[in-house]
């Protein structure tokens, strides 16, 4: 009964997946002009004579699915060979799609990770600072900010960035993972250079994004400190950094998490468009370049694997939600109150 | 009808009112609870009125800016005039001659039609779905929430790239529905919770007594009480398909039929190498001040709207409804959500 909200989640998170792996099964079969006319007019090239069986054996290779099998066999295969990890092969880069995936995951996880602690400590600190001082200038001054900043979209200030500081200033790379002259490992040089080439991409999503986040934290912080627990733990004497942080702090927190989930998916999301602008070869760079290329292996992959990325980034915030909030972990639903 | 005109021999139940209602009346009445009441609020903050401008200058710009201004045509001007020196040109022209001010109006319809498209489809949706699972509770919650979560956890942008790239649409209103084809789950479940305590008020439970079907019991009762939040939150949806759309147009994953801010930044952007040289920079500024104004609108009165929620403030103007004294709604109105912390 203890754990029925963690079964209960695990079994969502899995679910979520299986529900995902069909959305693409469904999409790669009806994409007009996909993955089989694509092997057919490659064929025809080559040696001019088109064999059906061999178009069929070409497809499989290339995605898994076998076209002239029935519909629950090419079904059932998609998903064993998904599990396995065979995301297919990438038609334009000639390799398989999991290896292209696995090279650029790591790259994508520390860009977004990163970014997402950064927008939200960033905000969080913002917002209770700002309800602390409602009303003050510095208040008024800082919402205004936020609100501002918060209009820009991350891709136009991610252009605005690589334009001036990485291509009229040099000051920052305009594409790129790390430097060509370090070696790969954990090393100072390393991980300096991969700081430094992923800077701009993470400013752009923080910058953007934090505002929204110091907006909420204010709204509320201000409602928390109008609760009567917060007088009656005044009145008891409590020490005014333990009321600011046990009480204030926490219940204000909480009903951030919705958000922060939401952003783990807009900033996976978003990685599409920043690294395609920033030349960062993670997931989203790859995915770009294979919907370029109508290269649908990888671009189904890229997707599953974006998506997986996000279910197992929610479900792990889920999961330390159900450690914060009591109410959470008990079983009941945390929406009832 | 007071206490004092009441005859002893007044029963109960059995009294008719003295006066009927008629049909005007309850229309006025209606239309000063519906549009008069929170527009007076919302003017008086100034957040809301700024954002409230901002808007009506973009529809105006998208039916009588259409209108005024001729479509940009190719060769109309020098190539890339710098912007505020030519007064025919009043944002410079980029590499074709192009008039970029006569782009920056002739995209606006098609993105407001794709906005309210969008905001529309997230807004139904997410308020049918999540009135409906809440009110209803148990199983068919349980099932419809099990469904929005996992429409929730699928990054909407990837899915959306995936879908427009497969089906190419073309119809801005077509678009605005695939853009927020997930977008509404998250609202489902707000509005969800916010159902959740809302069918416990005795108003509602009176009217379940009465034994009035449920869709009269959501649509009269619950539906109003969220109107606030759904107005808000159909504001920030219109802002996620300007931000979505743009980002889709200036990637070149959707056609190139409409013009679109996202259009002028590609082809700023890739053709016009607006990153390597100043000359070309006013041609990627001026879409991105374009689409930066617009949402800086919506969030302004987002911002602003939410003290419709607020039920003091809305009470105090409520009593103001029918009097000219609406004048006493600024000193400090913004503050009374905020100041009960003594």
């Amino acid at each position: 009964m203890i754990n029925s909200y963690y079964v209960q989640r695990t079994a969502q998170a899995i679910f979520t997946v299986f529900a995902v792996i069909t959305i693409t099964f469904v999409l790669i079969r009806q994409i007009p002009g996909g993955p089989t006319s694509y092997v057919r007019s490659q064929l025809a090239q080559q040696s001019g004579s088109v064999d059906m069986e061999q178009i069929n054996t070409l497809v499989e290779a290339y995605t898994n699915v076998r076209p002239d099998e029935p519909l629950y066999v090419q079904y059932f295969n998609y998903i064993t060979s998904v599990a396995q990890g065979d995301l297919g092969t990438s038609m334009y880069y000639s390799t398989p799609v999991s290896e292209i995936m696995a090279a650029a995951v790591p790259w994508t996880v520390f860009v977004m990770s990163v970014s997402l602690v950064l927008t939200f400590g960033i905000g969080i600190s913002l917002g209770a600072l700002t309800a602390y001082v409602e009303g003050s200038r510095f208040d008024v001054g800082l919402t205004l900010i936020s609100i501002f900043l918060n209009s820009i979209p991350y891709y136009v200030l991610a252009i605005i960035l690589v334009y001036a500081l990485g291509y009229q200033l040099d000051w920052f790379p305009i594409g790129g993972l790390v430097g060509g002259d370090v070696t790969v490992g954990l090393n100072l040089g390393f991980i300096a250079s991969a700081i430094y080439h992923a800077a701009l991409p993470i400013a752009s999503f923080v910058v953007t994004g934090f505002g929204i986040q110091a907006l909420t934290m204010r709204g509320n912080s201000i409602r928390v400190l109008g609760e009567d627990y917060i007088r009656v733990a005044r009145l008891r004497g409590i020490p005014p950094s333990e009321i600011a942080l046990q009480y204030v702090g926490r219940n204000a927190i909480l009903p951030m998490y919705t958000g922060m989930m939401i952003s783990i998916g807009f900033m996976f999301g978003g990685s599409i468009i920043m690294e395609e602008i920033f030349a960062y070869p993670g997931v989203g760079y790859y995915m770009f370049r294979a919907i370029s290329a109508s290269d649908y292996p990888l671009m189904m992959g890229a997707f599953l694997i974006i998506t997986i990325a996000v279910v197992l980034g929610i479900f792990v915030a889920d999961l330390t939600y159900g450690k914060i909030d009591p109410r959470a972990g008990q079983g009941g639903n945390r929406e009832s109150y | 009808m007071t206490a004092d005109d009441r005859t002893p021999d007044d029963v109960p139940f059995e009294t008719v009112s003295s006066s009927e209602v008629t049909r005007g009346e309850r229309i006025r009445a209606t239309i000063d609870e519906w549009i008069l009441v929170p527009a007076r609020i919302l003017w008086s903050d100034w957040r809301a009125r700024v954002g409230t401008l901002i808007m009506l200058l973009y529809v105006l710009m998208g039916t009588v800016g259409v209108w005024l201004v001729d479509a940009p045509q190719i060769g109309e001007g020098e190539r890339l005039i710098p912007p505020f020196t030519d007064p025919s040109y009043p944002l410079g022209t980029d590499s074709m001659g192009n008039d970029l001010f006569a782009q920056v109006v002739h995209a606006t319809p098609p993105m407001l039609e794709m906005i309210v498209a969008g905001a529309l489809f997230t807004t139904v949706m997410a308020t049918i779905v999540g009135t409906f699972s809440g009110y209803k509770g148990g199983r068919t919650d349980k099932l419809l929430m099990m469904f929005t979560d996992i429409l929730l956890t699928i990054p909407g942008l990837p899915l959306v790239i995936v879908i427009a790239v497969i089906l190419e649409p073309r119809e801005p209103w077509v678009i605005g529905i695939i853009l927020t084809l997930n977008a509404w789950a998250g609202l489902a479940r707000a509005i969800r919770s916010q159902v959740l305590t809302m069918r416990e008020e005795s108003f509602v439970e009176a009217s379940r007594l009465m034994g009035l079907p449920t869709r009269t019991i959501l649509v009269k009762d619950i539906v109003p009480g969220l109107m606030p939040y759904i107005l808000v939150n159909f504001v920030n949806s219109a802002r996620t398909v300007v931000f979505t759309s743009v980002g889709l147009y200036f990637l070149g994953i959707l056609p190139f039929t409409n013009h679109n801010w996202g259009v002028m930044m590609n082809l700023a952007y890739t053709t016009g190498g607006a990153l390597y040289t100043l000359r070309a920079a006013h041609w990627l500024l001026v879409p991105m001040a374009a689409i930066v104004l617009l949402s800086f609108g919506f969030i302004l009165f987002a911002q602003g709207t939410d003290r419709l929620f607020n039920p003091r403030v809305r009470a105090r103007h409520e009593n103001n409804a029918g009097a000219n004294s609406s004048d006493d709604a600024d000193e400090n109105s913004g503050k009374v959500s905020t100041h009960i912390q003594g």
